[in-house]
């Protein structure tokens, strides 16, 4: 048994809701042993949304704020407003995030405050049942999109990229380790950090992207068709984008912005 | 007529000539309000402008959310980092906001949502003043839930009742509307304004099912919007522990309704017709009230020592009262929600009528007519952004009683 369980779950809480093979555990443990590791236990507090991720912080026994369908940031961004001096973690899922959260999405980047936001991209809405998501793949066929997504879909990393965020990462559940690591660095980091983690949903998207229901399978395929990034590398195609996209010291974090301005 | 602050009012007050909205701003500051997130709306935003600084003053926070839905979520976040939060809007940010005044309610935490309503629906008439969201107010969110709505009249009632909200918000661990419009809004006149920060208890209530420790403390609340038992877990799936949540945050507020209702009345005693009015029409309705009994105003009082205007007023307001047979009398509800019924039913027992004055199509009226089961209640609608005329109330008073005679 691992000794973070006992610490670190609200027991009384479990089983969670999630389906076997679920890559939100692999999530859940990075998040717990980067505030193990951290120490911070007492001065952070998660906030998530509506949506099988947004599940994750409500079996830890932290402070913990369960919102409304994408208000996840503005709920954040209020907490972190009144307590500047302690951490905010906030999990939301590409639907939460990027369809209905878009707009506070947008502008929790642009102010850069210091949020960290680990947003676990399963392509799919899956507690509704399996429909397309704006990180649904083209083509992929879902309840719907029966005759295959015909819309872009949208790359959360790059959007926030664009959009001023200052510590952009993106991992997939079959690198737990850097996954971890990347949570402890945007916490670390003084600003907007994003953490994207590719993640598999083996009820709902399985067979309709990958072909298969097997989650093991489905890891194995994100090791092998993932690469990570390093600045000036040559990128292989149709590879999924992995490790540190961005990471920028020297702008200003909102809060410091408006000490400052009425100091 | 003058009440609205629970207790004793302090002595250090000071005049001042401020808006409505102004008056509202000032009064959450000094009930404590540290933390201001809002999007510009007419006719609401003098009071974002105003907290803009004033709250930075006295080291709160203040941000310019992207819209009025984060406006809202962002003033429930801060509450649970432990700063008393407000937001203000008007009509079509209130419907956004609906969402998060349910979680609000679910999770039982103390807000203050500003509603200075203009004419809708849709974008309407942004700069007229309206009472058309009474229904709103109460029934915005989906699901059953009890609101406390605030209704005021002036600018000293912004001040207070602002305060006001605060209390009931934090003692009933409830969001707390305050349902101004825009004529009560964008008056100004004299407001008694006091320094320094009011003392408002807060602490762990019985009736509150929720967690009730703020964020930080090691208490490892847990805030959740499906239904819960006392430790955040939810019970949603669990259809009796889910009625017994349901009534509990309903009848926290119903059962309290004593402690919630605020009526000022004017010439009640023998009145055999009321007029019962909340918000800025509780105005020409007190103006009918004194009219009606030949009662002159201060003003009025004062041009009569001008001896020239002396004889012309004797004809004008004492001579030709063509309303003195009426015997009316107000009732002004301050708190709209939850809806008084035993104090309505006890003041209005004895009158023969009640006519409800109100900005929009005839809506609180309903309710004052499922109330009173022995008096007529008779609507007195007006729509198009124009406040009644006290002449107006008396003369659909006068027509009816000739008529029903």
């Amino acid at each position: 048994m691992n000794r973070l369980k006992e610490r670190y779950l609200r027991l009384d809480a479990l089983p969670t809701l999630f389906c076997p093979g679920c890559g939100n555990g692999i999530v859940q443990y990075a998040a717990i042993a980067a505030i193990d590791k951290m120490g911070i236990r007492n001065d952070i507090a998660c906030v998530s949304g509506i949506g099988c991720s947004s599940w994750i912080p409500c079996y830890l026994n932290l402070d913990v704020m369960h919102t409304t369908h994408g208000r996840a940031l503005a709920f954040a961004q209020g907490l972190k407003l009144a307590r500047p001096e302690k951490q905010v973690l906030v999990f939301t899922g590409d639907g939460d995030c990027l369809a209905i959260g878009g707009n506070h999405l947008l502008h929790a980047c642009k102010r850069n405050i210091d949020l960290t936001v680990v947003m676990v991209n399963n392509h799919i809405y899956a507690m509704t049942g399996g429909q397309k998501s704006p990180a649904t793949p083209k083509g992929v066929i879902t309840k719907t999109s029966p005759g295959g997504n015909y819309e872009e879909p949208i790359d959360g990393a790059q959007l926030v990229i664009c959009m001023g965020a200052t510590y952009v990462a993106r991992w997939t559940t079959a690198h737990p380790v850097q996954l971890q690591k990347s949570i402890e660095a945007g916490i670390k980091h003084k600003g907007f950090s994003f953490i994207e983690v590719i993640s598999q949903c083996p009820t709902q998207s399985g067979v309709s992207i990958y072909g298969v229901k097997d989650p093991a399978y489905i890891m194995k395929f994100f090791k092998e068709n993932s690469y990570i990034y390093k600045e000036g590398m040559d990128e292989p195609k149709n590879k999924i984008q992995c490790g540190v996209l961005k990471h920028d010291n020297d702008q200003p974090e909102y809060i410091d912005r408006m000490e400052a301005r009425f100091k | 007529m003058e009440i609205h602050i629970n207790g004793p009012r302090p002595q250090n007050g000071r005049k001042v000539i401020l808006q409505g909205n102004e008056a509202c701003a000032k009064g959450a500051i000094y009930a404590g309000c540290r933390f201001f997130a809002g999007y510009p709306i007419t006719p609401s935003t003098e009071i974002i402008e105003l907290m803009s600084s004033e709250i930075v003053n006295v080291g709160g926070t203040f941000i310019q959310m992207e819209d009025e839905i984060a406006s809202a979520c962002a003033a429930v976040g801060a509450r649970w980092g432990g700063k008393r939060a407000m937001t203000a809007t008007s009509g079509p940010g209130f419907t956004l906001m609906q969402e998060t005044i349910g979680f609000a309610a679910v999770t039982e935490t103390p807000v203050v949502i500003v509603n200075v309503q203009r004419g809708g629906p849709s974008t309407g008439q942004p700069t007229m003043s309206s009472q058309q969201d009474i229904y709103q107010v109460k029934y915005g969110s989906h699901g059953d839930y009890e609101i406390i709505a605030l209704t005021p009249s002036s600018a000293q009632e912004m001040y207070d009742f602002t305060i006001r909200a605060f209390e009931l918000s934090e003692k009933f661990r409830t969001p707390v509307i305050l349902l101004a419009d825009e004529a009560v809004g964008h008056l100004r006149e004299k407001v008694v304004i006091y320094d320094g920060e009011r003392k408002i208890r807060g602490g762990h209530r019985n009736y509150v099912v929720s967690p009730q420790e703020d964020f930080y403390m090691g208490n490892n609340s847990l805030v959740e919007g499906q239904l819960h038992d006392e430790e955040g877990k939810r019970i949603g799936h669990l259809a009796p522990k889910s009625s017994d949540f349901i009534n509990s945050i309903n009848r926290k507020i119903t059962n309290h309704i004593d402690e919630i209702h605020d009526i000022e009345t004017y010439l009640m005693e023998d009145a055999d017709i009321a007029i019962l009015a909340y918000g800025s029409v509780a105005r020409p309705a007190l103006n009918a009230v004194k009219t009606a009994k030949g009662i002159r105003e201060e003003a009025e009082e004062k041009w009569k020592k001008l001896r020239f205007l002396k004889g012309l007023l004797k004809s004008k307001a004492l001579h030709e009262n063509p309303y003195s047979h009426l015997n009316v009398g107000l009732i002004k509800v301050n708190a709209v929600w939850p809806f008084p019924d035993n104090e309505i039913r006890r003041l209005a027992e004895k009158c023969k009528y009640v006519f409800v004055p109100e900005m929009n199509i005839g809506k609180y009226y309903k309710e004052v007519e499922r109330c009173l089961h022995h008096s007529k209640v008779i609507s007195l609608p007006k729509i198009g952004g124009e406040i009644h005329k006290p002449t107006e109330i008396l003369d659909a008073i006068a027509k009816e009683v000739e008529e029903s005679e």
